[in-house]
């Protein structure tokens, strides 16, 4: 092999070699996180200030309230902020967003989504970006976790009166015992690394040529940090992690890639304790991981490669890509915040290979399932996982099981429903878009590059991803508002679905495992949800690929 | 849940709402405020000169004061003299805007982009005097963000001869402090090669 290829493949695996050394202890952590019957003494102090009762049992009609409640005025408060952005302090003369803007953005923001139609440098202060922004990239990415943990308490609990938990309290663990801890330490490591931390304005400067410059400020490693460890993707500033400020070696670089892997490569170690069966956890890491991989090799190999018309003008593909991390480290990136529903970007996306571009959207077609968001991931895995069972309950005709519990035709239909509602919304979204004026006047590009465009942006907006094909002018009311609902729709309709199925399940008395049982642990089990993860989305999505990435590769 | 009616489903969403808000309000102070102050705390008292922004004087020693500042040594200035390397395109604002740093996002079959790129590699071969099958990559692609500070070994290789000229120094001087100015692969294996044109620019400079 060349030099190149064998130091992405080097870097390739001094990520896995730290994910692998902090797999085991963090699941174990995160397990007793949220199984512990313990409060800290500050977290009880803390629950008497809000008034909420940390250790009522909630039925997932209650939690699902909480949830909503939480959400709710969590939109209602950074809409607030960002509309009188110019009456708040440390605002560095910043005018408020207009409200179909600050609309989009409290949406983007608070589904974990970070969707961004504005530039960071030229629109937000420092006080709506740490008081406001920051704030929903930790909650937002707890609540993932939460209903994660519910429904693999649905799961592992039996007879419960549809109990799964307390939000309250699940929500103040995620953040306080795991997001906020890891999120100071890797702050450091990057400031370390060069990432700024002030809170000074932006600040004119005289260049070596005489130019002006803007110098500039702004808590970003704070933010930077939990933007990739809550897989939110909102960057300090418009270039995101391609910005030097925010990301400024290849050493940050892999501390970014890592954060952004961290949680939802290990909470399926968390799953599989909780569940009582680590192996059950082997199985659902097996098929992020598979699938990630494979999406990486691809991307990497067509990045490296570099085929279409500018990039063999130029001689590489290294239109939009920063020269520290090259191909190998952008492509790693693009992989890796697409898997997730991070979104974050150390290179443009739209300026990828054809394939690679193809590659990325593909990635969150999956339904941000391998690994996926934080929390979102496992719970759209465990989801895809009920229909591997059920279609291989179809095949020998048994009713289908998954960890003791029976899948009937209720949990079948709100498993349906979950699998229907993000292509719903990807592909209606697409469509509405291309054939109405103020959608078409936003492409940038013509021919099947502008459809990916597009196409990009709805999956990105409906799987909570929040990366575009930058081209696309999505700072328009038909975009803003249009992108609000997708993102409010694709977080919150499959959180409510998937709440509904923790319900039923801890409702379920457990079946215990007989002969006829499917092992749900072993290499076949895996490999056949892994094979039902691409057909669902081969079906639901070949017509509208075809006609934008794969007739762009083929040209 | 046949006995819940609309109005009583309501009555809880308020009542949870208010539950939220007053966790909201505490996490803004706890994440908005402490959280942030305190790692800006670390970070001016551990890494001062990384947390103000990397920021250089003219003789290329740091400082943490932007008043004497001529750049950050991560954030890439236009250099367009004939003595100075030259950065990688840019598509931020009109060109190193840091109130606006953008790739072009044009797409990898745009043909407005590959005529940019061959415009580019004419221009540059011209003023390296290099063939242009000679002209690498980063010279001729905007960058992700439009303010990469590096360009590669092989794109600075080509314009040590014109810099040399320009400043009447031997092309084995100023090899020598590109050679300087340059990093290799993070832990070895981590990015790329690159060599930093602003502190290269600054060094030479203050040598010479």
């Amino acid at each position: 092999m060349s030099t190149p290829v064998l130091v992405a493949v080097a870097q390739v695996l001094v990520l896995l070699a730290l994910l692998a050394a902090v797999h085991a202890p963090l699941g174990a952590y995160m397990a007793r996180v949220y199984s512990s019957p313990k409060h800290l003494r500050a977290e009880r102090l803390w629950y008497r200030l809000v008034r909420v009762d940390p250790d009522a049992e909630q039925r997932w009609t209650t939690y699902l309230m909480s949830l909503l409640g939480f959400s709710l005025v969590s939109v209602l408060f950074l809409y607030g902020m960002l509309r009188l952005q110019a009456y708040l302090p440390w605002s560095l003369g910043f005018t408020g967003f207009d409200p179909a803007g600050a609309w989009n953005t409290a949406v983007s923001f608070v589904t974990n989504t970070n969707w961004q139609w504005y530039s960071g440098e030229a629109a937000a202060g420092h006080l709506v970006q740490m008081a406001g922004l920051a704030v929903q990239n930790f909650v937002s990415a707890a609540v993932g976790m939460a209903v994660a943990i519910a429904l693999v308490r649905g799961f592992a609990r039996s007879g419960t009166d549809a109990r799964v938990g307390n939000f309250w309290s699940d929500l103040t663990r995620g953040v306080t015992r795991i997001l906020l801890p890891l999120s100071l330490v890797a702050a450091v490591l990057l400031m370390a690394g060069g990432v700024i931390q002030n809170l000074d304005p932006h600040t004119a400067i005289t260049t070596v040529e005489g130019a002006t410059q803007q110098s500039l400020g702004g808590p970003v490693a704070s933010q930077e940090v939990i933007k990739e460890l809550g897989t939110n993707g909102g960057g300090f500033f418009n270039a995101n992690s391609g910005h030097p400020l925010e990301n400024p070696t290849p050493f940050t670089n892999l501390v970014e890639i890592f954060l952004i892997l961290l949680i939802p490569f290990t909470l399926p170690r968390t799953f599989g304790i909780l569940v009582g069966d680590k192996r059950q956890g082997w199985a659902i890491l097996g098929v992020m991981g598979g699938l990630a991989l494979a999406s990486l090799v691809l991307t990497t190999w067509a990045e490296m490669a570099g085929p279409g018309a500018a990039p063999q003008a130029a001689g590489a593909a290294m239109e939009g890509k920063e020269t520290r991390f090259g191909l190998a480290g952008s492509a790693l990136f693009a992989v890796a915040t697409t898997a997730t529903s991070t979104g974050a970007v150390n290179a443009s996306h739209d300026s990828l290979t054809a394939p690679g571009g193809g590659l990325v959207l593909f990635n969150m077609l999956l339904g941000e399932i391998a690994p996926g968001g934080v929390g979102a991931g496992l719970y759209g895995m465990l989801v895809l996982a009920v229909v591997a069972v059920f279609i291989a309950g179809l095949m020998v005709g048994r009713t289908p099981e998954y960890l003791g519990k029976k899948i009937g035709r209720q949990e079948m239909t709100l498993v349906a429903l979950y699998v229907l509602t993000t292509p719903a919304l990807v592909l209606v979204g697409t469509a509405a878009a291309v054939v109405v004026e103020p959608g078409l006047v936003g492409i940038q590009e013509s021919g099947p590059h502008g459809l990916s465009e597009v196409l990009y942006a709805f999956a990105s907006a409906a799987n909570n991803n929040g990366s575009a094909f930058g081209g696309l002018t999505s700072g328009t009311p038909f975009y803003e508002v249009t992108q609000g609902l997708a993102m409010l729709a694709g977080r919150f309709v499959p959180i409510a679905l998937v709440l509904a199925l923790a319900g039923r399940l801890a409702s379920q008395t457990a079946v215990p495992a007989t002969s006829g049982t499917l092992p749900t642990h072993r290499p076949l089990f895996a490999g056949m949800l892994a094979t039902v993860a691409i057909i669902v989305v081969g079906l639901t999505f070949i017509p509208v690929l075809s006609l934008g990435p794969v007739v762009e590769s083929l040209s | 849940m046949a006995s819940t009616t609309v109005a009583s489903d309501l009555a809880a969403l308020t009542r949870h709402s208010l539950a939220g808000l007053r966790m909201l309000l505490v996490f803004t102070l706890l994440l908005g405020l402490a959280y942030p102050l305190a790692a800006t705390a670390v970070g001016q008292v551990a890494f001062p000169w990384q947390a103000d922004g990397s920021l250089v004087r003219s003789d290329g020693t740091h400082t943490t004061d932007r008043s004497e500042a001529v750049g950050s040594a991560l954030v890439a200035q236009g250099f367009e003299g004939v003595e100075y390397f030259h950065p990688r395109p840019s598509a931020a604002g009109d060109g190193y805007d840091t109130s606006a740093s953008a790739a072009s996002n044009l797409g990898p079959l745009n043909p407005d982009l590959v005529a940019t790129i061959e415009e580019r590699k004419a221009a540059v071969a011209e003023l390296e005097g290099v063939d242009p099958a000679d002209v690498p990559a980063d010279a001729v692609t905007a960058s992700g963000s439009g303010l990469d500070p590096h360009i590669s070994p092989e794109y600075a290789a080509i314009q040590v001869a014109r810099v040399a000229e320009a400043r009447g120094l031997s092309v084995a001087d100023v090899e020598a402090a590109v050679a300087e100015h340059t990093a290799g692969r993070d832990l070895g294996v981590l990015g790329e090669p690159r060599v930093n044109v602003l502190e290269l620019n600054l060094a030479l400079d203050d040598a010479h």
